[in-house]
Parts: structure tokens; C-alpha cells; sequence
């Protein structure tokens, strides 16, 4: 039991060496994430942006789920327009409303349209009139499963209501086999995985299994997981990589987090000739059957989660960017035009469905871009 | 931490280590006195200043949410501040934090102690030190990190673990699993927990390790007791309140962790002795999770349920203070 006093700087070498020996091998295995983040592709160029009046620095806040089209947007539109500075802080819905309402963003983004009281608090920060949504993102959010030796699976929204619900537990149940015809299903457990965090994804899946499975989803669309029973992740990220990682597991996440990590996903059966998978193309005929709710120069949409049509996969999103009708700032006003002009453009929209989203349909469309264009 | 403390030839009857040395008096002015009198005292001051602020913060909003709350705050198992109306309480967050803590106490102080004893008493001199510069390097790792690896690697790995517990000790109640699902409950919690909270429980408990007399295990030595004698008589009953309070301080950290327990752990409201299955919560873990899209309300409420950390939180280091300060003349646990 010596201890020599030279110990401590053959110590020190030591911890050094550890040290560096551990910075090294971080340094190592950082490197393949730079590439594919934020999943952003090249950069088209931008030929058709109107610039006009644009200037300074514009503040941005909200949801999350249209974050990959913001950066999209926002990179083609300062390349085009220089001295201009779009800053979209990807937080979430509520936050940006918030954000929104106490004046401190141009424009807000978020996963639902806003709330009668929301509406009566942004008459204060817009003195002349009141805040209204535009639709601008729209998207599917995909059932991803992880069942080896199954593929092409079809389920109907009552028989997704339960299986989320608890009330379906083995892979082989009856419901399922008569949906999937021919498949061999084996006999094991469902791991239903639900987001841990509130979030505007659940609250869009339960708009959708309220709508067309009254019966076996009792529960009100909130942000919060209703349901008890099944697993948490945090994230859609979290939900995708449990799917990708637990066999017999299912989840619900939106499409491109599905073929990022190429995790197969649930076709629907609608009632239409033949079952739709999940695809912004498919998405997008089903917006189309949307009608617009809001009233005057409110566009809050009201989607047609029934629907029946050919190749409508009606599991939708729909991302609003939240502005006032008049009585926006005027040091950013025409900063807000001229991006949302861009973004509500036929090229700015064509963008969305290269990347999982989903464009606004034309008839829609059209009116947001009266809409901005009579912005005050 | 001073891991190479010399411990050749400390003094007979070692003198406490707040030997009174005389101050020398100072040559150049009293100036210098008052300047860091001043600075010293305005630093305390300041320490309580912000405690206080934080408490009050706490206190008012937390007061604000609690009169708004309709369920129980104390016994609600739900948290659900943005419906109408308004319910939250914090009975599951209380228990899963409690659980997943002391989960990774029972896990992680003996072996914590087992190290700081191999380190100290039986490994070569060699070896100590890039043992304890390891154990050390657990610290440095963000817990992000832990949570990610322990999603990804632990989780994953801990099936075969929970149904071999699950078989030969269901009986027990705690260990028998009545949910199908993957590793994401309490149990891994406490495991990811017990590992995070290792190098601060072994390097306070080996530098009190190193503390004791040197007389006293050469006493036992003469006497012919084997090395595992030695330090059952002399060096574990010396460092009993070390290893205590060094625990304290690693449950403190528990107590807190965020990341690492919102990434692992699959959270619902219920509460659940069977410590296999998914679900539970705890403090820190619901409030990373519920912040994103809380609106006002839910936002002071998971402020209330902050404070309620705090107290638990000071009780726990409440607790190391009377323990270090019982035994004050040996305790090296000052970190």
C-alpha cells in the first residue's frame, strides 16, 4: 500500500491519454450525421421571387411538423432576396401562438387552427383586426409497423382505433386477417407506440379516428395520448426509431420519417375499390376534399376524413401559417407578403412533394394567395 | 479531488484537517482585508439572494397553477392542465422519481464502494489511477448521450434480463412482468441512473478511503487480521458516514436527471409496483416532456411540480449535511 508522489503525474498522462483517446473517437463518430441533416435537398434556383418591399429581419415561431418546408423556404427566399432575414423558430404550435399574440413573431406557424379565445387575444396585437390561418403545408402522417415477413399491410381506421386502443393485442386477430387476406400472420404481441410529449400529431390522428371510427375511438382529439395502455417514445424521431428497433411494434409518425429509415407503413382501407398507402400524392387528393370552415378572410380548413375517393389516403395534416387579416406590423408587413407569396406559390408548393410533404390544392391555394396579397 | 492524498506517514493521532494555522498578519494594509471581506461576504449574500429569488419564483407561480388545479394536486394520477377543467396532480411523478432513485442507489452504491475499495486497499498502484480517472470520464458523458445509448443499446439488451427476473422472481410482486413490451420502465431507468451517479458516489467514497489512519489498519494488520479484516474493523466503519453522504449527493443527481430518463423511459400515468413494466414518470422527465406545447397554465404547473423537486431535493441534501456534519472531523466528503 504505497503510494509514490510521482503517481500523480504518471496519473495525469494517463487521464490525458484517455481523454484524448475518448475525443478522438467522438470526433470520429460525428462525422456521417453533417451530411444528412435537416434533410435538405439542392437548392433550386430561385427565379420567380418577388422581392418586393422586403427588408430587415422577420421573426418566426411554431410548429415543428412543417420545420423541413420552412428551411426549404426560407434558404431559396434569402438567396433570392438579399438583406432580407427569415428567422423560423421551430418550437411548436402553441408556443408560436403564443408568440404570436404578444407581438413578438410576423407570423406563426401551427398544426391546428386557432382556438375562439386565441382569436379574441390576437385583436390586441392586431388593433385592427384579428388573426387568421392560411393553410401552407400539408402532409400524411404514416402508421409504420415492424413485423418481419409481413408485407404491404392493410388496416381500416376501426381496426387502428383498437389496436392503439389496447383492445387488440396479437398480430393474428381476426380483424386483421380479414383485412389482410392471403398473409400469414404470426402469433404475436402488438407493441402500440404513442408520442410521450403533447403534440400536434396525436391530436391530428385523433381528429382522423374520431371521425371515421366514432365507435371504437371514444376519446377528444387532444395533443395529449388519450389512451391508456401501450408504450411512449419522445418525438416522432423517438416513436420512428422504436418501430425501426422492436419487432411485432406500431407507431404513427409523419411520411418522412417512414422512408428516412425506410420503415414500411400501413395502407388504408378507406372504402375506396382498392387500400391507399401513405404518399404525399395520395395525401393530397385527399386535402382536396377539404372545404374551408373559416369565416371572411379566415381559410381554417375542414378535412373530409371519411372520404371515399380513389387514392385519397386520409390521414392528414394540415400546418397553418397564422397572420393578421390587418393590423400587422408595418416594419415587417411587407417582409410577411412577399414571403408568404413565395411560399403559397406554384413553386414554392411544388417543393413541398418532393420532400413528404404535401401541396395545398389548387383551389385553396388561390385563395391564400388573395389573401396575402390583401394583407394590411 | 486530490486522488494521490499521501498517506505514507500521516501524524500520530491525525489532528483534525482544519488545523488552526495562524493567519499571518497582514504586511501591505488593511485595504486588502476589507476588499475581500467585503467581496466574500457580497458572494454569500448573493448565493442566498438567488436561492431565495428561486423559491419565490416557484412559490408564486406554483400558487397561481395549485388554485387553479381541480383535481388533488397531491393524489390526481393525471396531468392534464390544458383540458377543461384543468386536472393535474403529481402522486405518479412523486413515486416514479422515488423508485427509479432508489432503484439506482441499490444498484449503484455497492459497487461504487467496490471500486473506491479496489482502488484504494487492493488494486496495484498501477492501476488505481486509470481506474478512478475512468470512473471519473463516466461523469464528463452528456446525459443525452446516456439516454440515446441506453434507447438504442440498453434498452434492447435488458429483455433477456427482465424475463429471467420476471421467471425466478415473479413471486416477489416487484419483478413480475404483466405487460408485454420492450425494457422501457423504471427498472432500466434505475440501471441508466445507477451508472450516471457512479463516479461521484465512488470518488467522494474513495478519498474518504484513503483517509483512514494509517495507525489503525496497521494495528489490525499486527494483529494478524487478513486484508478483508482490516477493512471490515478499521477502514469500512471509518468511512461508513463518507459513504453515506457521498450516496446522498449521487441521489441528489438521480433525483434530477432529465434527458437521459425522458429518452428511456416510456412515461403514463399510473402508478405501478411492478417495476418491469413500462410507465411511471418522474419530475424532471414530465417537465422536459409537457413544456413544448404547454400553455400558460400548464407552464405553472409544471413549476409546481419543479417545487415540489426542490423540497425533495434540499430534504435529500439536508440529510448528507447533518450526516457529514456528525462525524466532521473525518469526513472528507466536502465535494
Amino acid at each position: 500500500m504505497k503510494l509514490q508522489r510521482n503517481n500523480g503525474l504518471r496519473a495525469t498522462a494517463l487521464g490525458a491519454l484517455a481523454v484524448t483517446g475518448a475525443l478522438v473517437l467522438t470526433a470520429c463518430g460525428s462525422d456521417d450525421n453533417a451530411g444528412s441533416g435537416g434533410g435538405s435537398g439542392k437548392t433550386t434556383a430561385a427565379s420567380n421571387i418577388s422581392c418586393e418591399g422586403a427588408k430587415g429581419k422577420l421573426l418566426a415561431s411554431g410548429s415543428s411538423a412543417q420545420k423541413n418546408a420552412m428551411d426549404l423556404w426560407v434558404k431559396n427566399y434569402m438567396a433570392a432576396c438579399s438583406g432580407v432575414e427569415i428567422n423560423y423558430k421551430s418550437s411548436s404550435s402553441g408556443e408560436g401562438i403564443v408568440a404570436f399574440n404578444q407581438g413578438t413573431v410576423g407570423f406563426a406557424g401551427s398544426d391546428s387552427a386557432l382556438k375562439p379565445e386565441e382569436v379574441e387575444e390576437s385583436k390586441k396585437t392586431c388593433k385592427t383586426g384579428q388573426g387568421i390561418n392560411l393553410p401552407m403545408v400539408g402532409g400524411p402522417i404514416a402508421i409504420g409497423y415492424n413485423l418481419s415477413g409481413v408485407d404491404n399491410l392493410v388496416l381500416d381506421a376501426p381496426t387502428i382505433a383498437k389496436i392503439f386502443d389496447d383492445k387488440i393485442k396479437k398480430w393474428n386477430d381476426p380483424a386483421i386477417a380479414e383485412l389482410n387476406k392471403g398473409k400469414s400472420l404470426p402469433d404475436k404481441a402488438i407493441q402500440a407506440f404513442h408520442r410521450s410529449e403533447d403534440s400536434g400529431t396525436t391530436q391530428n390522428l385523433g381528429k382522423y379516428l374520431g371521425a371515421a371510427a366514432a365507435k371504437e375511438w371514444p376519446y377528444e382529439a387532444e395533443k395529449k395520448w388519450p389512451a391508456p395502455g401501450g408504450q411512449a417514445a419522445s418525438g416522432s424521431s423517438g416513436v420512428a426509431a422504436q418501430v425501426k428497433q422492436v419487432d411485432g411494434a406500431i407507431g404513427y409518425f409523419e411520411l418522412s420519417y417512414a422512408t428516412s429509415q425506410s420503415i414500411p407503413t400501413v395502407s388504408i382501407a378507406t372504402g375506396a375499390s382498392a387500400p391507399v398507402a401513405a404518399t404525399s400524392e395520395n395525401a393530397s387528393k385527399a386535402i382536396a376534399a377539404a372545404k374551408v370552415k373559416g369565416t371572411g378572410k379566415d381559410l381554417a380548413l375542414e378535412l373530409d376524413y371519411t372520404t371515399k375517393a380513389e387514392g385519397a389516403y386520409p390521414l392528414v395534416l394540415v400546418t397553418y401559417e397564422v397572420v393578421c387579416d390587418s393590423g400587422n406590423k408595418a416594419d415587417t408587413l411587407d417582409t410577411v407578403k412577399s414571403f408568404l407569396t413565395y411560399t403559397s406559390s406554384e413553386e414554392g408548393q411544388k417543393l413541398l412533394s418532393e420532400h413528404g410533404y404535401a401541396p395545398i390544392p389548387a383551389e385553396i391555394n388561390a385563395k391564400v394567395r388573395e389573401t396575402v396579397a390583401g394583407l394590411k | 479531488m486530490a486522488s494521490t492524498t499521501p498517506i505514507d506517514s500521516p501524524p500520530p493521532m491525525q489532528a483534525p484537517p482544519v488545523a488552526p494555522q495562524q493567519p499571518k498578519p497582514a504586511k501591505t494594509g488593511r485595504a486588502g482585508d476589507k476588499v475581500f471581506l467585503a467581496l466574500s461576504r457580497g458572494s454569500g449574500i448573493l448565493l442566498l439572494v438567488i436561492m431565495a429569488s428561486i423559491a419565490g419564483f416557484l412559490t408564486y407561480r406554483a400558487s397561481i397553477a395549485i388554485s387553479k388545479d381541480e383535481g388533488n394536486f397531491l393524489t390526481t394520477f393525471d396531468w392534464n392542465p390544458a383540458g377543461d377543467p384543468p386536472v393535474f396532480g403529481i402522486a405518479v411523478l412523486l413515486f416514479g422519481t422515488v423508485v427509479s432513485s432508489v432503484i439506482a442507489m441499490v444498484i449503484a452504491v455497492p459497487i461504487a464502494v467496490g471500486i473506491a475499495l479496489f482502488i484504494s486497499h487492493y488494486a496495484p498502484r498501477k492501476l488505481a489511477a486509470p481506474i478512478a480517472y475512468v470512473v471519473d470520464l463516466l461523469a464528463a458523458v452528456p446525459s443525452i448521450i446516456y439516454g440515446i445509448w441506453g434507447a438504442l443499446f440498453l434498452v434492447p439488451y435488458l429483455e433477456g434480463l427482465n424475463l429471467w427476473l420476471d421467471d425466478y422472481f415473479g413471486w416477489t410482486y416487484i419483478f413480475d412482468k404483466t405487460e408485454v413490451g420492450v425494457a422501457r420502465s423504471l427498472f432500466t431507468v434505475g440501471i441508466l441512473l445507477a451508472i450516471m451517479i457512479l463516479p461521484i458516489v465512488t470518488s467522494v467514497s474513495r478519498e474518504v478511503f484513503l483517509q483512514v489512519p494509517r495507525m489503525n489498519e496497521e494495528a489490525a494488520l499486527a494483529l494478524g487480521a487478513t486484508r478483508w479484516e482490516v477493512i471490515r474493523m478499521s477502514v469500512l466503519p471509518f468511512g461508513r458516514s463518507g459513504v453515506i453522504s457521498a450516496s446522498m449527493l449521487g441521489l441528489g443527481r438521480a433525483l434530477g436527471e432529465t434527458m437521459a430518463v425522458a429518452t428511456v423511459l416510456s412515461p403514463s400515468f399510473l402508478i405501478s409496483l411492478h417495476v418491469l413494466d413500462p410507465g411511471g414518470g418522474t419530475f424532471a422527465q414530465n417537465i422536459a416532456a409537457k413544456f413544448d406545447e404547454a400553455n400558460e397554465l400548464g407552464r405553472d404547473a409544471l413549476i409546481a411540480s419543479g417545487l415540489v423537486l426542490f423540497v425533495l431535493t434540499l430534504l435529500v441534501n439536508g440529510a448528507a449535511r447533518l450526516i457529514i456534519a456528525r462525524r466532521k472531523e473525518y469526513s472528507g466528503a466536502n465535494a
